[in-house]
């Protein structure tokens, strides 16, 4: 492991832990309502180490909330997407032919579109303020380069000879794919949904932000953002403490995906 | 090379046909209808306005009449913003939302493409790795991060830029909203362009260029650079498209009245028509930005026939 991957691993460890003792590390719960403490900043003042908001929640109770939601709903995301995809790929991939110009050409269009469309078409389907719904609408968008990268893999797997003994020994299509290609693929699918995850905290937020994610009395970061972003002039706090949560969490998953990946990529030279 | 334009356009219809089916239909299926609000109207009143706006037909007739009015270039009425066609609605604001789009565009890859073949000329220098993290801090953040975070600094505290009150035809307003949108392609278009430039950088073309005595300079510029930026150029399509979809953040951000803002909002008030239209519109733009990108690609690198 390179220094910057352990450098990611230990900061995601270290957020991760603050989200989930953060109800032993405040007094404060998410939605509790400070009215002694109204927009006041970051301090020591009566346990609000990041301050408040305009309603006096408190924004560490708020924020490592938020967190919670976001690695929950984007580890699920990327298992959803990760099945959906490694499926579809391989089924493509191995069958080939026809069916593969069409599984395919089915991507190729989804992916032609921007995703923007299609979380929002996703989230409407569903009650506002679901988040099962809402993971599912965020996997759904997440497979597409799963399936890809699964199909290319497969292609060249399926030249290699121990394919062609499965084969020959008589084993069922299903079986070729469940207990030979997927394992194979395992490896590239585990780095590539390091990266995925990343992607779908983002896509969370940025409906959040746009008010079709995350509903109140839950927080997301996206969510945080926006109500900052209103109240910026006055309480700067309000946005820079959501934004700089956000942004560490994303730059973290990234590095940790990107450190796998070259990871496999020197092994494999 | 017309005749393959042309077909390629052809190819598009098909596809637009697709997904404006698939939404059509993805779109009813979810709850509530346009007419919900806060006070409920009576049995009456909303049977007559679903059949004013034919919504009491079945479903496959409303698909037919849908479609019958988008081959005659006609999206609809709006059901939220009363007499109003969605065609006059995404008229009214596309202009903006596109010379914002346009314009990060056109400056992502004027900064970014230079950053890029600097990186890759110091490769593995300080410059390159500090290009590089602060690119990584690009590609990763959102512009809905990015935006408020901008306008915080340069259009409160430093009152460089103003952020608030748009007024037609005045650029400054328009210069934060272009750096957003601008900055995640930028870095990703620096990226790309490094990787390339540092692989074609050891190719053995470069060498002998090399060896001719030519100086490095010259030889990056003319002899690297132009099948350096193949990969980039592919990147151009759907960073267009990118950044003039990505410009309804932009918009919320800012408060600019461009078309964006018409799919959350549509999407919310469950108002179908204008939701379909933005996804025709900005489904054909996309698409069409992709096929430019092949042809610009297929210009570039002659070894891709025209097939």
């Amino acid at each position: 492991m390179s220094a910057r991957t352990r450098i990611a691993v230990a900061v995601l460890v270290t957020i991760a832990g603050f989200a989930l003792a953060a109800p032993w590390l405040t007094p404060w719960a998410p939605d509790a309502l400070d009215w002694q403490h109204l927009a006041s900043p970051p301090g020591f003042d009566a346990a609000h180490w990041l301050g408040t908001d305009r309603l006096g929640r408190d924004l560490f109770a708020r924020g490592m909330q938020a967190i919670r939601v976001s690695i929950a709903l984007g580890v699920l995301a990327a298992l959803v997407s990760v099945i959906i995809g490694v499926a579809w790929g391989a089924t493509a991939g191995y069958i080939g032919g026809r069916v593969d110009a069409l599984m395919m050409r089915f991507v190729d269009i989804v992916y032609a579109l921007p995703y923007v469309f299609i979380v929002i078409i996703l989230a409407t389907l569903f009650p506002r303020g679901s988040l099962a719904a809402l993971f599912i609408a965020i996997g759904a968008v997440g497979w597409l380069t799963m399936a890809r990268i699964v199909r290319g893999q497969t292609l060249a797997l399926r030249q290699r000879e121990f394919i062609d003994a499965a084969i020959a020994s008589g084993a069922r299509t299903s079986t070729i794919l469940w207990r030979h290609i997927v394992p194979n693929v395992i490896g590239v699918v585990i780095a590539y949904a390091t990266l995925t995850i990343p992607q779908l905290i983002l896509f969370e937020s940025f409906l959040s932000f746009l008010g079709l994610g995350v509903q109140e009395p839950f927080a997301s970061l996206g969510s945080l953002i926006n109500e900052g972003a209103q109240e910026m002039e006055s309480s700067p706090w309000m946005l820079l403490v959501p934004a700089t949560l956000l942004t560490v969490l994303l730059v973290a998953f990234n590095l940790l995906g990107e450190g796998l990946r070259s990871a496999r990529e020197t092994r494999r030279e | 090379m017309i005749s393959f334009v042309l077909r390629r356009l052809a190819g598009l219809v098909p596809t637009l046909f697709v997904l404006v089916t698939i939404s059509f239909f993805v779109i009813r299926l979810a709850p509530g209808s346009p007419f919900d609000q806060e006070q409920k109207l009576s049995p009456e009143v909303r049977a007559n306005l679903d059949a004013a706006y034919g919504l009491d037909r079945p479903l496959y007739v409303q698909y037919m009449r849908y479609i019958a009015g988008v081959a005659r270039g006609d999206l609809g009425p709006s059901f939220r913003y009363k007499d109003y066609r969605v065609t006059e609605l995404i008229a009214s604001g596309l202009p903006l939302s596109l010379t914002i789009g346009l314009a990060a565009a056109l400056l992502a890859f004027l900064v970014g493409v230079p950053l890029g073949a600097w990186a890759a000329w110091r490769a593995n220098s300080l410059v390159d790795h500090a290009l590089m993290g602060f690119s990584l801090i690009g590609v990763v953040l959102p512009g809905f991060v990015v935006g408020p975070v901008l306008a915080l600094v340069f259009g409160i505290y430093w009152r460089l830029f103003r952020i608030a009150g748009y007024e037609a035809g005045d650029p400054g307003f328009l210069v934060l909203p272009v750096v957003t949108l601008a900055l995640p392609v930028m870095a990703y278009v620096a990226r790309m362009t490094r990787d390339s430039l540092v692989d074609v950088l050891q190719s053995n073309f470069v060498r002998t260029a090399r060896a001719k005595g030519i100086s490095p300079r010259a030889v990056l510029m003319r002899h690297a650079l132009r099948p350096a930026l193949i990969p980039v150029v592919s990147y151009l399509g759907p960073a267009v498209a990118f950044v003039v979809t990505g410009s309804l953040v932009v918009e919320s951000v800012f408060g600019l009245p461009g078309s964006g803002r018409f799919l959350v909002q549509g999407a919310i008030d469950r108002d179908y028509p204008l939701v379909m239209g933005m996804i025709l519109v900005y489904g054909a733009f996309t698409l069409v930005c992709n096929l430019i990108a092949d042809l610009v690609y297929r210009w570039l690198d002659p070894r891709v026939r025209l097939t």
